[in-house]
């Protein structure tokens, strides 16, 4: 058997497999914060709650609709779009002009409010939610069995990081949208309605957080602490890659989840820290992110 | 820089002006008659205080939580709301399993809020810890939601107790069963922190005197979300046996996954070493059941011990586990010790804790050891297939009793030092 720094190759592959689904989840959370701060300019702390809503939402249909997994994967990010349309509305709209700080405060303050809640209703040890039949089973790829479903969140990972990036790179509205970051009031001059597009914008990367919570629903429990324990993660991501950059975010998220990946092979101990020792490296040595601008 | 000296002066001035009152007062208390009820020293302060310091917001917080807190109020209610003409009150706290969270509500409560014990103590490295202040502070602990017998071990207390189960017992229970069905090579997932460790040893200790093997272990971080790269290995490793040393909403999600990764349609078997009803409830009997799991209370094993928990029903929405049953009985326990003492003094109520029987729902027959342990009878538990459960929480067939003295080890096996 070959052999790498003494470990069996099989093995190290099988690591970086398993990496690269926690980076496809990364990759899906920090595009969304990216997205939200990118235009806002709003450090968004509630986007663990997002993600945990999303997937609360889809067991909510299925357990008390019976609306199975396919179309949760449109009506829960719809769903959680709807509620961050009205938290945008009345809350977030009214601290933009004021200092990041206030933002960050203020989307924190939400985000404990709603894990509260769902933690008074449903308790910590969460809710099962079974893998639809379709993904159910596993390939045995030889030198490690791939569950099939995590096969498909890879695939859905990418998928949904490039529909974003051509959505906002290449569309009008993408347009729009870059332009109103760079000067909104020359941008309203010309008669787009830019408090609306910055409503949108928030309810995309929400969207995209409940996205990211229906696909993880079935491999997790269901639990009201499931953002928490994601979030930190994902903020390191987004300041690594460096915050607002969209590209940053999506490939600094497979990256990291690489490297945890790695770590839980060499010193499985460190695997939750290893992010953190990056993240102090770069911010060292490249204070802006990897991709960010100077 | 103006305005902040003349704020400090003022602020100095209020403590002068209050810290001088306070002497006053005292000087006024030490000259004034003491009320005769509280000259015979029955309780300090008037008031019997009870603290339950536990996870109430984290991956323990089904484990134990606010039900242990409302077991505790249902045994004070039943005592009667009253010890020696003094008024029980129950307080609480989240300790977010951090051993130094809790030491400073500790501290709080003893020092400040005349706390007089504190119960439950979820997390093994937080119950070692408080359970260290509190021989220091001379105050009664009582631990339910840990796990580690080191609480009754090297670093045992003369005010320390432990009531419902402990990481030996686990070993006992669960390892020994699965290694008499044929499990005799083992890998481990273990949480890394005390906890985790001791029941990894224990069961590892206990594997080998049966003839039975390790194979390897892979430690991970306390609430992992995601299990696959350490299921990985356990499953590449071959073992007949994956021993989950870890506990709550960790081995939940463990569990789940081994799923996905076809562990047990590959001929491996799970162990769940720490595994209550709350985590079967929240798993679902789907994921759960086949489960070989040991506790010390299960709502359903007889008449004796349904009452209490359709009370409990009532008052929470869920079924009891052992940590919130055993709660009750740590209550009614210190209890009855501070009534038979006459006081609540530290010495007179921990002598009575050790000298009187336990004997109520919980812990039937039970006894206290020199070192502080309960011994009580425990349960090995089949969790049922979803076809087999019948009603709501109808969720375990009962496989054994195990003995008391055989759940537990004896004091000259803990390494507790205070017996000699």
């Amino acid at each position: 058997m070959t052999m790498i720094f003494g470990y069996p190759l099989p093995a190290l592959l099988s690591q970086l497999l398993i990496g690269l689904i926690n980076g496809s989840f990364y990759a899906m959370l920090s595009l969304g914060l990216a997205v939200i701060f990118g235009m806002l300019r709003v450090i968004n702390f509630a986007h663990g709650a997002q993600y945990m809503l999303g997937a609360f939402f889809a067991w909510f249909l299925l357990r008390y609709f019976e609306v199975g997994y396919w179309p949760s994967l449109i009506l829960a990010p719809l769903g959680v779009a709807l509620i961050s349309v009205v938290l945008e509305k009345v809350f977030l709209s009214r601290v933009y002009k004021l200092d990041h700080l206030y933002g960050l405060l203020l989307t924190f303050g939400l985000a404990l409010i709603i894990e509260g809640m769902f933690r008074h209703w449903y308790g910590t040890s969460g809710q099962p939610y079974s893998i639809p039949s379709v993904f159910t089973g596993a390939l045995n790829l030889g030198f490690m069995i791939l569950p099939i479903y995590r096969g498909w969140v890879i695939v859905a990972s990418l998928v949904i990081c490039l529909a974003t990036w051509l959505l906002i790179e290449k569309t009008q509205f993408g347009a729009y949208l870059r332009a109103a970051t760079e000067n909104p009031t020359l941008v309203q001059s010309f008669g787009v309605n830019v408090p609306r597009l910055l409503t949108l914008t928030y309810a995309l990367g929400a969207g995209l957080a409940a996205l990211a919570g229906v696909l993880a629903a079935p491999i997790y429990q269901v639990s009201p602490l499931m953002g928490q324990n994601i979030i930190i993660v994902v903020f390191a991501v987004v300041v690594i890659g460096g915050m607002g950059s969209i590209l940053g975010a999506v490939v600094t998220g497979y990256m990291l989840g690489l490297v945890e990946g790695l770590t839980k092979v060499f010193y499985p101990e460190a695997s939750s820290t290893v992010i953190f020792v990056i993240m102090v490296v770069v911010l060292l040595l490249r204070p802006a992110g990897l991709f960010g601008k100077e | 820089m103006r305005r902040s000296r003349a704020f400090d002066a003022t602020v100095r001035q209020i403590a002068r002006r209050y810290s001088a009152a306070g002497v006053v007062a005292a000087g006024l208390a030490s000259a004034l008659p003491v009320p005769a009820a509280l000259a015979q020293g029955a309780v300090s302060d008037g008031i019997v205080k009870i603290g339950i310091l536990n996870d109430q917001s984290g991956v323990y917080a089904d484990f134990g939580g606010k039900g242990s807190v409302e077991a505790a109020k249902m045994a004070v209610e039943d005592f009667g709301g009253k010890v020696l003409g003094a008024p029980i009150e129950v307080v609480n706290a989240d300790h977010q399993n951090k051993p130094d969270v809790a030491s400073n509500i500790a501290r709080q409560w003893y020092d400040v809020d005349k706390v007089d014990t504190i119960m439950e103590l979820t997390t093994s490295s937080v119950a070692l810890a408080v359970q260290q202040l509190s021989r220091e502070k001379k105050k009664i602990n009582m631990v339910t939601g840990a796990a580690t017998s080191e609480l009754t071990g090297k670093q045992c207390s003369p005010y320390g107790f432990h009531w419902a189960y402990d990481t030996y017992s686990l070993a006992v229970g669960t390892g020994g069963a699965l290694v008499e069905a044929g499990g005799k090579t083992w890998y481990f997932l273990t949480a890394d922190y005390a906890f985790g460790h001791s029941l990894e040893e224990q069961t590892a200790k206990f594997v080998k005197s049966k003839g039975g093997q390790v194979l390897g272990q892979v430690r991970h971080p306390l609430s992992t979300s995601d299990f696959s790269s350490f299921l990985l290995q356990a499953q590449a490793s071959k073992a007949n046996i994956v021993g989950l040393a870890n506990a709550g909403l960790d081995t939940s999600n463990a569990i789940k996954q081994a799923a996905e990764f076809g562990i047990v349609e590959g001929g491996q078997r799970l162990a769940a070493l720490l595994f209550t009803l709350a985590e079967v409830h929240g798993l679902g009997l789907k994921s759960a059941n086949g489960l070989v799991l040991t506790e010390g209370y299960y709502w359903d094993l007889d008449d004796k011990s349904r009452p209490f928990a359709e009370r409990y029903m009532k008052r929470t929405g869920r079924m009891p586990n052992m940590v919130q049953a055993g709660t009750y009985s740590t209550v009614a326990q210190y209890l009855k010790a501070v009534q038979a003492a006459g006081t609540d003094d530290t010495d007179a109520v921990a002598k009575k804790l050790h000298e009187l029987p336990v004997d109520d729902f919980f812990g039937r027959g039970g006894k206290v050891l020199a070192n502080g342990r309960m011994v009580h009878d425990m349960y090995l538990f089949e969790v049922k297939k979803p076809s087999e459960s019948k009603a709501p929480w109808d969720y375990y067939k009962h496989l054994a009793t195990i003995p008391g003295d055989q759940a537990f080890m004896t004091v000259a096996q803990s390494g507790c030092q205070l017996a000699n």
